[in-house]
Parts: C-alpha cells; structure tokens; sequence
C-alpha cells in the first residue's frame, strides 16, 4: 500500500461559486470563478438562478472547503439563511467556508455575520485579498495530512 | 507491500464506510473527496467499498466537446428518475494546465434533477496527474455503486488517451456525435469507434443528420463488427436495433441488411442464452437524439437497457468485468512499483543527481536505469526461481502484450 502514504501533494481548494436567487447579473461570478482558477483552486459553478436547496444539493454533493454566494438582487436576508440551514441539516456546515460577494448594503453585514457568513466582499474588492482570504481560511478537514 | 507510516486511523476509514451504507450523501461526497485526493488511506477505503459494489450499471458517456453531453446526461438522470432508478453522476471536465485549477461547469447543465438528492452529482477536475484519473474515476464510480445507485453515469470529453481509458471502464459506451461537424467523423476515425457500445447522434434537427448517419452506418460497417442497424427515424423501438445480426465473423462480408434470415438467426441463437447457446455479438446502435428537447431520450435508455441484457445474456459482462478487474490490478501494482523505483532513485541521490552523471559523461541511461531497477529484479528473482516462471506458460504469455496501461 505504498502508493497510500503521503506522496500526494496538498489537496486543492474546492469552491462552489453560486448564483441564488432571481438575479441575472453573474458577471462577477464569472470573474471571481475565473480567478479562482488562476489560483488554483477547483471551482464548480452553479449557474444562474439556483434556489437555495440547490446551492445546498451542490455544495454537499461536491464536498466543497468554500461557498462563494453572489447575491445582487437585495434578497440575501432570506436567501442566505436558508443556505446556512440546508448545509446545518446534511451537517456540512462547520466544514464550509461560506463567503457572499454582490451588493450587500452596511447594515445588512452584521447580520449576515452573525449567520455564519465568513466574509463579505463588495464592488471593488481587489480580487488578491479574496484569493488570500479563502487561501488562508479554507477549513482544514480532520483528515487532511497535516 | 511495504507500508512505510501506516498513515490513516482505520477507525475513521470504517466509520465513513458505515455512515455511506447507511446513506449520508455527506460521507458519499467526503469518500469521493479522499479517493480524488489520493488521500493517505484511501486504498483501504476503496477495499472496504469492494464487499458493496458490482450492482449499479455503469455508462460511460463521451464525445467532442460541445456535442451535447452534459444536457444528454441531465437528461437521461432524469429518465432514469422516473422509472424509480436511482443515479450517479461522475463529470470529468479538463484542469488547466498552467495553475492546476479549473472550472467545472457540468453543473450548469443539471437542470431537470436539481433538488433531487437521489441523483448525486460529482464534477471531477482532470488535475494533469498521469494516468491517476482513470484510477480516480473508477474509485468514484465504485464508492457511487456501493452507496447504491442503480445508475452510475461517467461523463468526459473523448479527446485523449485518458478519456478513454475512463469511459473503457463502464459497461456501457456511448458516443455522443452531432451533425454539421467533421471533427466528430475524425474524432471517430482516431480510434473511438471502437469503444462505442451505443452511438448518439444528438442535435439531430439539425442540418447534416442524414450524411453523419450515413457515414455512421459506413464506418460501423467497415470495422467488421456486422450490419449496425441505422436507427433513423429516432423513434423506433429496440427492435430495430435487435435485428441485423449475422454471426460474430460473417459481419464483414454480410450485406448489410437481411433482416429476414439475419433476423431468424440472431433470435434463435439469442434466445437460449441460459443453455450456453452462442449469443450473437453485440452490433452497435445508433440513436439519434435532440437532448435539450428530451427527444429519443427513452430510446437511449431502451438501448442501454438492451446493451445490459446482452452483457447479462451473453457473458460479455463477466468477460469486462474481468478484464476491467485486470486493468485495475495492473493499474495499481505500477502505481506501487513506481512509488519503490522513485524510492530507490532518491537512495541513489536523485533523478538530477544521475542525469548529471550522465551529462558529464560518467555514465549512460540504460546503465543508470539498469543499477535502479536491479535491486528489485533481485528481490523478484530471490522470491520466485525463473525457471518456474519459465515452465509456466500463462506466467510467460502475460508478460508480453501488456505494454500499455
């Protein structure tokens, strides 16, 4: 069993870039997939107008270490909620970087926080620091080789 | 085998293995997670699936990019679906080869499922690892056929060795092709024709339909494997497909169609398959289908479903399933074999260090190579006495055609 010990180089980020909700503008999610890929994670895309359950059916299905949301229709106070409950019943949340970029207006973030969303990156963002911020916060699994 | 740092706690490996039997997606997704990764124990992982699988029908679906196999796979889960079927979907999209990363848009596709927790969706990335994805693949496909998904669908481009060597491991083959493009027909030419156990014609109301069944029918014909009936119209049932066979050498020379004495022979011989009687080969089909409407969807699956009763009926199942088994172990004693040469090669002081020897004209490769490989020859030597290999012809004939991976 040789083949089994260790040779493997670190395992590679793996996102799930989302688009929830009704809105059409996946421009950014197409750019944040994109450099994610540079980077050299493993992104899977959602595609546009996924329902919540989907985003969960995917993300555990996937078994993704991120969840980039993009949220631009103003409807993440009840979108997100629902993604953080379907990812607590299939008991993947805990092991889930879950991060929303898109519109979130200053007095929404908090709240958004609260829930369980890691980091919220708006308009402008430069696309390093969200790199970096998965890059260093991307959960590490009780089985990954230390 | 040696086993150098028994790495992982066998505990959490069996704990996994539970927990996917009892049907949690989460420990599915997270033993496809650790077979991907080639995470340290995943080979006792994938022994412990080994007790569980061989139930599901595994298909392989492939073609040239853009022919429409993401939106036919979709389309098929759901068929699948509604029968009561249960499935597994395993997507293989390329990496990119400059930062390892990708993008894995299979997903997009899977519109008609979503929500749907019994059709289990993996995207796979094609990680530029040589040769480890097929081994990747299968291992996935195993942990999906364990967990008990009655379908078990492997979706990949069909350009390159790799991809083959995927699809070459399900039971079924499917090649998807669509009209108006001549990479398809060359794509055919390059050596897929032969993996083909079901051929799709998909966009088919499009321009071009008729001329690429015709050349179909021609190239089907011309590879000796009989008359494959042409299946048009796209709504005929399996029957058509059923027809047409002449005995597994008189393809070649057969006319293409006799369907009244070819017919009267294939039934007769088909029917008694329980006896041991000679079940006629298996004559590709050709279904045309137009994936993003769901037409000639069901007469994909009646195709499937006759592909696995011929496997059933005639052995050839048990015949690739062995041969499948074959590949695997193959497969898995280089992996091995590999894992001690690199070993040795550090003890003799590294791949660079040697390549160095031989640039300053100390030495020649094949010497290099031979003082590598020597001490295991030795070992191999020790353990067994060559003339005992020598005496046994089965030993002596495996050795030689098994060049290729």
């Amino acid at each position: 069993m040789s083949a089994d010990a260790g040779r493997e180089r670190t395992r590679p980020v793996r996102c799930l870039i989302a688009k929830v909700g009704l809105d059409g503008h996946d421009r950014g999610a197409h750019v944040i997939a994109r450099a994610f890929r540079d980077a050299g994670f493993e992104v899977v895309y959602s595609g546009l107008h996924r329902a919540p359950e989907e985003i969960v059916q995917a993300a555990v299905q996937e078994d993704v270490d991120v969840l980039g949301i993009s949220i631009l229709s103003g409807a993440h106070d009840t979108l997100v909620p629902k993604v953080v409950e379907g990812l607590e019943e299939y008991g993947a949340f805990s092991e889930t970087l879950l991060i929303v970029g898109g519109i979130i207006p200053e007095e929404d973030r908090d709240d958004l926080r609260e829930m369980g969303v890691a980091a919220i990156f708006g308009p402008g963002t430069p696309m390093q620091e969200t790199i970096d911020f998965v890059r260093e916060n991307a959960p590490v699994r009780p089985d990954d080789p230390a | 085998m040696t086993e150098p740092d028994s790495p992982d706690p066998p505990d959490r490996n069996r704990q996994l293995v539970a927990s996917l039997l009892d049907g949690e997606h989460r420990a599915l997704a997270r033993v496809i997670s650790r077979i991907e990764d080639r995470a340290p124990g995943h080979r006792d992982l994938v022994s412990r699936l080994h007790p569980h699988t061989g139930d599901a029908a595994v298909i392989g679906v492939t073609g040239s990019p853009g022919a429409g196999k993401s939106t036919l796979v979709d389309k098929l889960a759901a068929a699948y679906r509604d029968r009561g079927d249960t499935v597994g979907v395993v997507a293989v999209d390329p990496a990119s080869p400059y930062s390892g990363g990708s993008v894995l848009g299979d997903r997009i596709r899977m519109a008609a499922t979503v929500g749907d927790m019994d059709v289990f969706v993996r995207s796979m990335s094609a990680r530029g690892r040589l040769g480890g994805l097929s081994t990747a693949t299968t291992d996935a496909v195993h942990a999906l056929d364990a967990f008990g998904k009655d379908v078990v669908l492997v979706e990949t481009v069909g350009a390159g060795q790799n991809e083959v060597d995927i699809v070459r491991t399900a039971d079924t083959v499917a090649v998807v092709v669509q009209p108006g493009s001549g990479d398809d027909v060359q794509m055919l030419k390059a050596g897929i024709l032969e993996i083909g156990d079901v051929f799709v014609v998909n966009k088919a109301d499009m321009d071009g339909v008729d001329r690429l069944l015709a050349e179909l029918e021609e190239m089907l014909h011309r590879s000796g494997s009989g008359g494959a009936p042409v299946d048009a119209g796209g709504h005929h049932g399996p029957a058509v497909g059923a027809g047409g066979h002449h005995g597994p050498t008189a393809g070649a020379s057969a006319p293409e169609t006799g369907p009244d004495d070819g017919d009267a022979d294939g039934r007769e011989s088909g029917s008694d398959p329980e006896t041991g009687a000679d079940v006629p080969s298996w004559d590709p089909r050709v279904v045309t289908t137009v994936a993003t409407e769901g037409d000639g969807i069901d007469d994909l699956v009646d195709a499937f479903d006759a592909h696995a009763s011929y496997l059933r009926a005639s052995g050839a199942g048990r015949e690739r399933a062995r041969s499948r088994h074959a590949a695997e172990i193959r497969r898995l004693v280089r992996e091995d074999a590999n894992v001690l040469l690199d070993a040795e090669i550090r003890r003799q002081g590294g791949l660079d260090a040697l390549a160095e020897r031989v640039l300053a004209g100390d030495t020649d490769p094949y010497t290099v190579a031979s003082g590598i490989v020597e001490p295991i020859a030795d070992c191999v030597d020790d353990g067994r006495p060559p003339r005992e290999a020598a005496d046994d012809p089965d030993t002596t004939a495996e050795r030689g055609p098994d060049g290729d991976a």
